[in-house]
């Protein structure tokens, strides 16, 4: 019967090129889970150091950078093996980072200790540490690597830190709790989100001056629960897909006219996300529900929950 | 003054002539005297709510760091016996800022002062219901829930578990009796009612002997959904648990509690509150520290929101509804405009974990579900805030 033989064949063929996977940090259950994105299962599960956020690639994809805030520390992870290769010193409690476009130095938020602490990933030492308000946690670069951003959640703060000189040079206020930032439009823009206050500030970045706020409406939540958190742009920055965490949805924000376009439905107390490799797909982890929702971009529908650990909370995506 | 003890806090702080804005906050405590408690396990800090307020001073000092705002604490402790409005003048002839921690009666005293009448006062230990009531003082907000609060969130709680069936043992202090009505009120207000009701009185030591009495003292009540216990002294109420006759659950001041905030209120980032308090303060926070901490950061989300320290502007801010308190409960808080109470939700808990969070899902409002909490606009008698 040759041609049930070659059915398997057939269907490994039609596969997407893009195939993927969508690592998942899960802050209670220290452990990573890895989704593969075209089956949408988690094929492999890692343990690592305690209350794992934080989660980001190296450029090649060689190494992956886990921030283990009760462990103190950033593991630096072979993907291929899930083996720890080593810890980076990260000043205490680091809960969010960002990779500079150097590929080199980390610049990490330590969430006790409202520092910023730059981190040169080959020497392992640390280069800079920069007050900042209290509680950092939202961190971005600019695209030229010479801004770095650091979200305070207590000041209230968007903290500008000159890269070359490691000081900062600005702090803008945002509104309540700060959570996740992003330039955007080729580092003209800056976003950022806030949880408590229930808006993202745009700011222009060669002012920085407010360029617009941006509030959510979920049909038929308290506005108090509509609270935005993670953020990720499609490709050309055209839409914003926000987490609004308790909200228990997702909103699509047009990046031109600042309006939201949609809302989408996802599980509990969504945290932050990550796009598959052609960007056909997002997936959102839920903290409370323990799971994540992949979203199909092109209709902006829910189409699968998939469980993880216990309180998924950051996302990464690797090819 | 020489009986006062007025300590400044943070003089790094104190050269406020270069700042852009500086801003000076009284925390003035009023010495009163505890009635005993059969158990000394807990004792009660010496810097309770004291120690909320100069951390949520060092957060506000952060926050001015960047803008050119200044903040500086001054700690005024008035013992029993001393004259406490010559010790309230005294404060607001230095600053229009004063966190307050003293009975019901001397709030309202502090703050008829004529001195006072452009201040802000913030009551952070009284959850007497009549401040927010009839006896309300435009000049006064709190941070601290009432009472109501803190039994309506109790009840919801009753009437989600569908529990009908109550009793009560209340104590013969004045704040149990408070605590007992505030009980009585919030279960006629969620349609429940109370079956029976005992006081105790007994002045046996029940660390030895709780096996033996408590179980005849229950005996009586019959069976039941739920034991209340009102003991806000802390004395009788830890030796009721386990003993009762009936194998239920009791609640109120012990067992399943209602309250401002506890060790074990851990979501929404409170972690990280709890983690710095413990570190700076080296004690876990408690409530009236939770209310003196939430009164400082209203302050400094003031000043930093408008610029200013003038009292006017930051009274208007506050009051707002652009004003919003991040308080680590999962929910902006904000002041009630009819009362000047800080709308919060309440954790319901037990020493080990948090069991639930009021507003309950279901108990809906029209304006806030928070509403659903305390005196509501209709329900209070409250004048002052009216313009």
């Amino acid at each position: 019967m040759p041609p049930l033989k070659l059915a398997p064949l057939f269907l490994a063929l039609s596969l997407p090129v893009h195939a993927g996977e969508i690592w998942v940090t899960n802050e209670k259950d220290d452990t990573i889970s890895i989704i593969d994105t075209d089956t949408l299962e988690v094929v492999r599960t890692y343990e690592t150091g305690e209350r794992p956020r934080g989660i980001t690639f190296s450029k090649d994809f060689s190494r992956v950078y886990i921030c283990a805030s009760d462990s103190d520390t950033v593991q630096v992870m072979d993907p291929e093996t899930g083996k720890i290769l080593h810890d980076l010193p990260s000043g205490e409690d680091p809960e969010q980072f960002v990779l500079h476009p150097d590929d080199r130095h980390l610049y990490i938020a330590n969430e006790d200790d409202a520092i910023t602490t730059v981190v040169d990933t080959e020497t392992r030492k640390v280069v800079a540490q920069i007050d900042v308000g209290i509680e950092p946690e939202g961190m971005a670069v600019s695209p030229d690597g010479k801004i770095a951003i650091t979200t305070s959640e207590t000041t209230n703060m968007a903290h500008w830190i000159d890269t070359e000189t490691q000081e900062l040079f600005a702090n803008t206020l945002v509104d309540s709790r700060p959570r996740h930032a992003e330039f955007a439009k080729e580092g003209t823009e800056l976003w950022v989100s806030s949880e408590i206050g229930g808006t993202i500030t745009v700011f222009d970045v060669a002012t920085q001056a407010e360029k617009a706020k941006i509030s959510f409406d979920v049909p038929n939540i308290h506005p108090d629960r509509v609270q935005p958190v993670g953020f990720e742009f499609t490709p050309g920055d055209t839409h914003a897909f926000v987490a609004l965490g308790p909200s228990n949805h997702v909103a699509v924000v047009n990046g031109e006219t600042f309006e939201v376009e949609e809302y989408i439905l996802v599980g509990r107390r969504v945290w932050h996300m990550a796009f598959n490799a052609d960007h056909s797909r997002l997936f959102t982890t839920n903290g409370v529900s323990g799971d994540v929702t992949v979203i199909d971009v092109g209709s902006r529908k829910p189409i699968k929950s998939i469980k993880v650990g216990r309180f998924p909370w950051g996302a990464a995506f690797r090819p | 003054m020489r009986l006062l003890a007025a300590i400044c806090a943070f003089c790094a702080v104190a050269n406020m002539a270069s700042a852009e804005v500086a801003i000076r906050i009284a925390y003035l405590r009023v010495e009163t005297s505890r009635p005993p408690t059969l158990s000394n396990l807990d004792p009660i800090p010496d810097d309770l709510g004291l120690a909320g307020a100069r951390s949520g001073l060092k957060e506000n000092a952060t926050t001015g760091r960047f803008l050119g705002h200044l903040y500086e604490l001054e700690e005024v402790i008035v013992s029993e016996g001393e004259d406490t409005l010559e010790a309230a003048r005294t404060a607001l002839a230095s600053t229009s800022f004063i966190l307050l921690d003293a009975p019901a009666s001397t709030q309202k005293a502090i703050a008829d002062l004529a001195e006072a009448e452009d201040a802000i006062l913030f009551n952070t230990s009284s959850g007497n219901l009549s401040l927010r009531d009839s006896d309300c003082r435009v000049n006064l907000l709190h941070t601290i829930p009432s009472d109501v609060m803190r039994t309506d969130a109790l009840v919801q709680f009753f009437v989600k578990k569908r529990w009908s069936d109550f009793v009560m043992i209340s104590g013969t202090h004045s704040a149990d009796k408070l605590y007992a009505a505030a009980m009585k009120r919030s279960l006629t207000k969620f349609g429940l009612e109370l079956r029976a009701e005992k006081i105790w009185a007994f002045d046996a030591d029940m660390r030895r002997n709780a096996a033996q009495e408590v179980p005849v003292f229950t005996q009586e009540f019959g069976d039941y959904d739920a034991l209340i216990v009102a003991d806000e002294v802390r004395d009788f109420g830890r030796y009721i648990l386990y003993n009762t006759w009936e194998a239920r659950p009791v609640a109120g001041s012990e067992g399943l509690t209602a309250v401002t905030w506890a060790p074990v209120v851990e979501q929404w980032g409170a972690a990280q509150l709890q983690t710095r308090f413990r570190e700076e303060q080296e004690r876990p926070m408690e409530p009236q520290d939770y209310a003196a901490w939430a009164a400082m950061r209203s302050i400094g989300e003031a000043v930093t929101r408008t610029n200013s320290s003038n009292p006017q502007t930051l009274r208007t801010y506050l009051l707002s509804d652009t004003f919003e308190l991040a308080g680590f409960k999962g929910r902006p808080l904000t002041y009630r405009t009819w009362n000047g109470q800080l709308r919060q939700p309440i954790p319901i808990v037990h020493p080990r974990a948090m069991v639930a969070q009021a507003p309950l899902e279901g108990f809906l409002h029209q304006r806030n579900e928070m509403d659903s909490l305390g005196l509501d606009k209709p329900e209070s008698q409250c004048k002052a805030f009216e313009e």
